[in-house]
C-alpha cells in the first residue's frame, strides 16, 4: 500500500509500549513527601556512615534554595516534589547470593524485558547489576571481577565497603549544587552502581546496570560512579524500562565518570522509560545529569539511544582537563506522540590538544519535539583543541519538530571547530520503493531509521546494538491498520 | 501471466491511461515504446500498485488473480518486480543489507525460512560477478552518490537476486553507456526462460538490439495504438513516433 503522511501518523500513534507491565512484588515504600527527616530516614535505612548523611543534608539544603530550570525546549507540568515517595524497596531485605534465591516474579520480569540474566551470563559474559525501584537486586560476576581487583557493586555497598574511594570522588564531577536535579539526587539517591577499575586493568567484560521503576508514585534517583584508574579500560552499559502508568514518574539520576591518565571509559545507554500513551498521558520525566572528567591522554565516549520518557532532559558531557584527552558523544534520540526531548552534550576543552566528536541523530514522529542542545567550549589554555559536530534530524509527518541549539565558545584562536547539520524526511517514494521490493511499511521505516542511525549504532557494543535496533523499531512502528 | 483489460487509470483526477489491453505470457519479452508523456511509466507504476494512481475502469490480472485486491508488497511477493526509472536513495543502508532484507521479507511472505547467510553470500557473489559489480559497491549506501549507470545496474542486480516471475524494466537503458547497456542486457537475458516474462519500457530502440523482444507495442496518449514484432521498433526508429499517432 502506498503511504501517505496521514497513514504514517496514524500508524505511529497506534504503537503500544511493549514493556508496559507491572510486577507484583511486595515492597516497602516510604510515605510521600520530602523534608530533612526523609533524607535522614533514607540514610538510616541504608545504614550509612555519618559523613554520607552530612553530604546528603548539605545537598538537600542547597536544593531547597534552588529553582527548577526552565531554559530547555520542553513543556510539562512541574512535578509536586511533596507528592512523591523517595524510597521503595522490594521487601526481602537480604541480598541474594545467587540467582536461585531471587524472587521468581522478578526473574519473570527480566525475562519479559528480554534480558534473561542466565542467558546473558552464558552467552555474553555481561556482569549485571539490577536496580529495581531503588534497591540494587543482584550483581552477578562479582567474584570474577574481584580477582582482577575490579570493584562493581551497588553504590550503597561501596559507601560501606570502599568509603575512601567514594569520599574521594563522589560529587567531584557533578558537585551536589551543580543544578536543581543533581542537588535533589544528591540528597535522596537511594541506590545505583559503583565501579572501580584498578591501574592498568582492562575490564574483561561489559559491565551492565538495568534500571526499572516499578512502584507507583515513586521517584527513582540512582547515582552511578565509575572510576577508571591510570591506564585502565572499561565498557559500561546502562538500560532502563518502566511499566506504563497514567501518572508521570520522576527519574533524576546522576552519573559521574572519572578517567584518570591514559584510561578509557565507554559508557552506553539504552533508555526506554515509559513514554506516555498516544494522548500524552503518563510517562517518565527523565532529568539526568551525566558528566565525565578526562585526565591526561584519557578518553570518554558517551553513546546513548534514547527512545523513551515523556520528557528527556539530558546532556552527557566531558570535561577535557588533561592534555591530549578525547571526548566523544554519539546519540540517537527518538520522539513519538507527545514526547519531548532536549538532549545533547557539553564538551569543555581545558587541556592542550584535546579533541571532541559529537554525532547526534534526532528522529521525530507524531506531535513530538526533539531538540539537540550542545556546547563546545574551548578555554584560553586549550591550545590546538579540535571539535567536530554533526547533528542530523529525521522527520516523520508534519506535526513534529526538530530543533538544533549549538553553542560554541572559542577562547583560543588555535581551535578548530566544525559543525554540520542536516534535516530530512522519510519520503513516500522511499516507502514505495521498499514495498515494491516486498518490504512492508513497518520494516521499511525500521530499515530507513536504522540506516539513518548507523554511525551511532555502530558505536554500541554488539549485544546492545541488536537490542537498540529492536527498540528503534518498537518505538516507531505499530501494526499497519 | 499478465492480462490487462481496458485499463483506465488517473492521478489527481487527471486521466493518463485510457483503455490499455495487453497480454503477456510466460517466456515472452514485450517492449512498450512511446513518446514522453504517453503513459509508459504510469502503466508500470499502476501494475506495481502505487496508491496515488486510481484505477477507474478495467482490470489487471496476474496469474488469473485481480491485482486490485493486493497492495504493493503483496504484488512483489507474488513475483512482480519493477526496475525503477529513478531508484531512490536510502542513506546508511548498504546494497547488501537492502537485498538481504528484501529477499528475506519475500521468503517470509511465502512461508519460507530466512535464507542462510552462506547461501545468500554465494548468491550475491554469483550475481554480482555476472553483472560485473565490484564487491566494494555492495557495501555502499543504497543509490547514495551512485551514477545513473550504477543505479540501473543495481536495479538489475536486485532483479537477478530476486528472480521474479514478471520483471518490468522502466527506462532501464537511460543513463547507460554502451558497455553498461550490454552488461545490463546480458543480465536480463540470463533471467529469460519459459517461466518468466519481461516488459521493457523504453523510449529508444537501442536496448532492443541487445534484448530482442517478441512483441513491440506503441503507447500514445494512454492507449496502445500499434503492436507488432521487433521490426516495428526498427520502423519506429526510422519514422519517428508521429508516424503512429
Amino acid at each position: 500500500m502506498a503511504y501517505t503522511e496521514e497513514e504514517l501518523k496514524k500508524e505511529l500513534e497506534t504503537k503500544e509500549y511493549e514493556y508496559g507491565f507491572y510486577t507484583d512484588i511486595e515492597s516497602e515504600t516510604f510515605p510521600k513527601g520530602l523534608n530533612e527527616e526523609t533524607v535522614i530516614a533514607i540514610s538510616k535505612r541504608k545504614n550509612e556512615p555519618d559523613w554520607m548523611l552530612e553530604w546528603r543534608i548539605n545537598a538537600f539544603n542547597a536544593w531547597k534554595k534552588m529553582e527548577e530550570p526552565d531554559w530547555a525546549n520542553i513543556n510539562y507540568k512541574r512535578p509536586d516534589y511533596q507528592d512523591i515517595s523517595y524510597y521503595s524497596a522490594p521487601k526481602k531485605k537480604e541480598k541474594y547470593k545467587s540467582l536461585d534465591e531471587v524472587d521468581p516474579e522478578l526473574i519473570e520480569t527480566f525475562n519479559k524485558l528480554g534480558i534473561s540474566i542466565d542467558e546473558q551470563k552464558k552467552l555474553s559474559g555481561v556482569a549485571v547489576d539490577i536496580v529495581m525501584d531503588s534497591v540494587s537486586v543482584a550483581t552477578t560476576f562479582r567474584d570474577t571481577l574481584e580477582k582482577k581487583g575490579i570493584i562493581f557493586c551497588s553504590i550503597s555497598d561501596a559507601i560501606k565497603e570502599h568509603p575512601e574511594l567514594v569520599k574521594k570522588y563522589l560529587g567531584t564531577v557533578i558537585p551536589p549544587k551543580d543544578n536543581f536535579f543533581a542537588a535533589l539526587n544528591s540528597a535522596v539517591f537511594s541506590d545505583g552502581s559503583f565501579c572501580y577499575i584498578p591501574k592498568g586493568v582492562k575490564c574483561p567484560m561489559e559491565l551492565s546496570t538495568y534500571f526499572r521503576i516499578n512502584q507507583a508514585g515513586t521517584g527513582q534517583f540512582e547515582r552511578t560512579l565509575v572510576i577508571a584508574d591510570k591506564g585502565s579500560y572499561v565498557s559500561y552499559l546502562e538500560g532502563c524500562t518502566a511499566p506504563s502508568r497514567d501518572e508521570n514518574q520522576l527519574h533524576a539520576a546522576c552519573v559521574e565518570l572519572i578517567a584518570l591518565d591514559d584510561a578509557e571509559i565507554k559508557y552506553s545507554t539504552v533508555q526506554n522509560w515509559y513514554p506516555g500513551d498516544k494522548h500524552g498521558n503518563g510517562g517518565v520525566f527523565n532529568f539526568v545529569t551525566k558528566r565525565g572528567i578526562c585526565h591526561k591522554n584519557s578518553k570518554i565516549s558517551w553513546t546513548q539511544v534514547e527512545t523513551g520518557s515523556a520528557i528527556t532532559w539530558k546532556y552527557p558531557s566531558c570535561i577535557l582537563k588533561g592534555n591530549n584527552s578525547i571526548g566523544e558523544f554519539y546519540s540517537i534520540a527518538v520522539t513519538n506522540n507527545f514526547q519531548q526531548a532536549d538532549t545533547g552534550t557539553k564538551m569543555i576543552h581545558i587541556g592542550k590538544n584535546t579533541k571532541s566528536t559529537i554525532i547526534s541523530k534526532g528522529i521525530s514522529a507524531g506531535k513530538s519535539q526533539n531538540s539537540y542542545r550542545g556546547l563546545v567550549r574551548v578555554n584560553p589554555g586549550a591550545k590546538n583543541a579540535r571539535n567536530f559536530s554533526q547533528c542530523d534530524s529525521l522527520l516523520m509527518g508534519n506535526s513534529c519538530g526538530a530543533h538544533t541549539f549549538p553553542y560554541i565558545e572559542a577562547k583560543n584562536n588555535s581551535a578548530q571547530i566544525e559543525h554540520e547539520a542536516t534535516t530530512s524526511k522519510i519520503g513516500e517514494d522511499q516507502i514505495f520503493y521498499c514495498n515494491q521490493r516486498g518490504i512492508d511499511t513497518e520494516k521499511a521505516i525500521a530499515l530507513i531509521v536504522n540506516g539513518f542511525s548507523k554511525e551511532v549504532l555502530n558505536k554500541l557494543p554488539m549485544e546492545f546494538a541488536v537490542e537498540a535496533q529492536k527498540l528503534l523499531e518498537i518505538s516507531l512502528e505499530g501494526s499497519v491498520g | 501471466m499478465l492480462e490487462i483489460n481496458n485499463l483506465h487509470a488517473s492521478v489527481d483526477g487527471k486521466q493518463i491511461l485510457k483503455g490499455i489491453d495487453l497480454k503477456v505470457s510466460s517466456g515472452e519479452v514485450h517492449a512498450i515504446m512511446g513518446p514522453n508523456g504517453s503513459g509508459k511509466s504510469t502503466l508500470s507504476t499502476v501494475i506495481a500498485g502505487h496508491e496515488d494512481f486510481e484505477i477507474d475502469k478495467g482490470e489487471i490480472l496476474f496469474e488469473d488473480e485481480d491485482l486490485i485486491d493486493f497492495n504493493t508488497e503483496e504484488r512483489a511477493h507474488k513475483g512482480i518486480f519493477l526496475s525503477f526509472q529513478y531508484p531512490v536513495e536510502i542513506p546508511g543502508v548498504t546494497v547488501t543489507n537492502f537485498i538481504k532484507t528484501s529477499i528475506n521479507q519475500m521468503r517470509k511472505a511465502n512461508g519460507l525460512d530466512e535464507m542462510p547467510a552462506n547461501v545468500m553470500l554465494k548468491k550475491i557473489r554469483e550475481k554480482s560477478d555476472l553483472l560485473k559489480i565490484d564487491s566494494k559497491f555492495l557495501s555502499r549506501s543504497l543509490n547514495e552518490g551512485f551514477s545513473g549507470g550504477e543505479k540501473k545496474r543495481n536495479e538489475i542486480f536486485q532483479m537477478a537476486m530476486l528472480e521474479p516471475k514478471l520483471a518490468i524494466l522502466d527506462e532501464t537503458d537511460s543513463g547507460l553507456d554502451i558497455d553498461a547497456l550490454k552488461i545490463v542486457a546480458n543480465g536480463v537475458n540470463m533471467l529469460r526462460n519459459d517461466d518468466t516474462a519481461v516488459v521493457l519500457i523504453t523510449h529508444y530502440q537501442r536496448l532492443l538490439d541487445y534484448i530482442v523482444p517478441d512483441f513491440v507495442h506503441v503507447l500514445s496518449d494512454g492507449k496502445i495504438v500499434k503492436s507488432g514484432n521487433k521490426n516495428l521498433a526498427i520502423e519506429l526508429e526510422a519514422k519517428g513516433y508521429d508516424w503512429v499517432k
